[in-house]
């Protein structure tokens, strides 16, 4: 694993505010398989997630990011190896971490309000602050006025903002989000890019965010973690460098973004030809 | 005739010539031994005018509701924690398995023994027709709660109440009311079957009663209500079974 700044001219991270606390994360030679050791998912797979940061997580399909982001928040176990916040080791799901689904993973009986109030109501808040953050985040993801549709009733976009105001509504230091736009119409996903980094803005959380589209991971990242294919692990971290705020449409048009955008593309590609997907 | 009959329509129409029919053939019979639906019309305004019908479709209904709330109450939580808990399902499956098995008739004098000849053996015994179908279709309902999901209410750390009320319950809600619906079939039989053989009481009474007396035509006022009770429970759950989930309908319609 090696720290490579591409391009040239190092570029000073832009200053974060000062709010609560983020726990660093650090996954520690995290081994995973499945189906009793025949597949072999992650292997000596280590990163350390800094406070704050949006780090932005790509490989090939199949690479075991999706694994690797379960790790993280506590839903499986690592079989070697571990994940620490803050020193802490982390053996199941925790409060402060949050996560956003590729597949949203609404529930399809409770109304947009109810979705977005669920994390609220599993940790017993009172109602009438429940009332106030649903509607404080209703209100941040632009989906007021939906508040007693269900999730059927809303287009692919609509259903990912109420994924994301849930998981914000909990108020977690750590997001962590497995291709949350991966299943949305190109437009749509461009949209809600745009519309994570203005919530990024608002409240600065570290975000771990797996995708597989090089775009994105510029887009939105303050770093790249390029994984290879299975068993995976972090093959190199590159620094986006790009000042924030970013407007997608400017950077797509920057210098900056072709260069990493080739130089990414060019690490990955042996990547995916070894994971049996190759042109 | 260019367009085609709707299907209630043809219903009807097939319901018309059904009973025709019957009035015709019921005329030609003997009174004895048969009734026409006019004469069934006339016995059942009778009594309903004496109030004989309304005091004894009370106690059955009474029978039933209790026997039915039983199963409900008992069937759904011991359905989702046997779809819960491994070790749970094992212990309970073979009593469960067995007592199912076993025609639920056979077990009427034994309950007669326990429970006496009154409300309570009939509330056992609707109890015992209802819960099966109740207690099987929540445990399968709760086995097939996504695995997504199930992983969404992980994360946000919910507990084991939280599971079921947020997450199992309500998916399995559909499931649930299948089979309270079953339920309901079964639990008319039970309750008939019931006043039959333990105190001869609600409409089952007035069925036996009235075949002794030879008044085929009172005979059949029951048994019209039985069936008018079923026809109407099972439409009326089903009615629930698709409000509780439209986003099933709408996945189907795309």
């Amino acid at each position: 694993m090696s720290q490579h700044n591409v391009g040239g001219d190092p570029v000073a991270t832009v200053p974060r505010s000062a709010g609560r606390k983020s726990p660093r994360i650090v996954v520690d030679r995290v081994g995973k398989s499945f189906r009793r050791g025949a597949v072999a998912a992650l292997q000596e797979c280590s990163l350390e997630i800094q406070p704050s940061e949006v780090l932005c997580v790509i490989g090939p399909s199949g690479c075991g990011k999706t694994t690797l982001l379960r790790i993280i928040d506590g839903l499986i176990r690592a079989d070697t190896g571990r994940v620490l916040a803050d020193g802490e080791e982390i053996t199941r799901p925790r409060r402060d971490l949050a996560m956003v689904f590729q597949h949203f993973g609404l529930f399809p009986w409770k109304t947009v309000s109810g979705n977005v109030a669920y994390g609220l109501r599993v940790q017993g808040r009172p109602d009438q602050e429940v009332r106030a953050t649903v509607r404080h985040y209703l209100e941040m993801v632009g989906l007021q006025g939906f508040e007693g549709h269900y999730p059927y009733q809303l287009s692919g976009g609509m259903q990912q903002r109420v994924g994301l105001a849930r998981a914000f509504a909990v108020d977690p230091s750590v997001l962590l989000m497995d291709e949350p736009f991966g299943s949305l119409d190109a437009q749509t996903r461009e949209v809600m890019q745009g519309e994570l980094l203005r919530l990024w803005r608002i409240q600065r959380k570290t975000l771990v965010f797996v995708t597989h589209s090089i775009d994105e991971a510029i887009i939105l990242g303050d770093r790249v973690a390029l994984m290879t294919h299975r068993p995976g692990r972090i093959k190199e971290l590159i620094d986006v460098g790009i000042p924030r705020p970013r407007d997608p449409e400017a950077v797509r048009g920057s210098p900056r973004y072709a260069t990493l955008r080739r130089y990414i593309w060019n690490e990955l590609k042996p990547e995916v030809a070894g994971s049996g997907d190759a042109p | 005739m260019t367009g085609r009959l709707s299907p209630t329509a043809i219903r009807s129409l097939s319901v018309l010539i059904g009973l025709t029919a019957w009035e015709i053939y019921g005329r030609a019979i003997h009174t004895v031994i048969f009734a026409y639906p006019s004469q069934i019309g006339r016995a059942f305004a009778e009594l309903t005018r004496t109030g004989e019908l309304w005091f004894y479709l009370r106690g059955s209904l009474v029978v039933l509701a209790l026997g039915l709330a039983l199963a409900i109450a008992i069937g759904i939580p011991v359905g989702v924690v046997m779809a819960r808990g491994a070790t749970v399902e094992y212990a309970l499956e073979p009593y469960i398995n067995a007592l199912y098995a076993t025609p639920t008739v056979a077990l009427i004098p034994l309950i007669v023994l326990w429970a006496g000849f009154q409300v309570k053996a009939k509330v056992i015994l609707v109890f015992l027709f209802c819960v099966f179908p109740v207690l099987i279709n929540t445990y399968q309902g709760v086995k097939h709660t996504d695995a997504k999901l199930l992983e969404v209410a992980r994360s946000f750390c919910a507990g084991e109440w939280s599971m079921w009320r947020d997450l199992m319950v309500p998916s399995a809600a559909p499931y649930i009311l299948a089979g309270i619906r079953l339920g309901i079939g079964r639990g008319l039989v039970g309750m008939i079957v019931a006043e039959f053989y333990t105190a001869i009481t609600g409409l089952g009474y007035m069925i036996v009663q009235y075949a002794n007396n030879f008044r085929t035509d009172r005979l059949f006022v029951p048994i019209v209500v039985l069936m008018i009770l079923g026809v109407g429970l099972t439409s009326l759950l089903r009615r629930i079974e698709r409000s509780v989930a439209p986003w099933l309908h709408v996945a189907q319609q795309e």
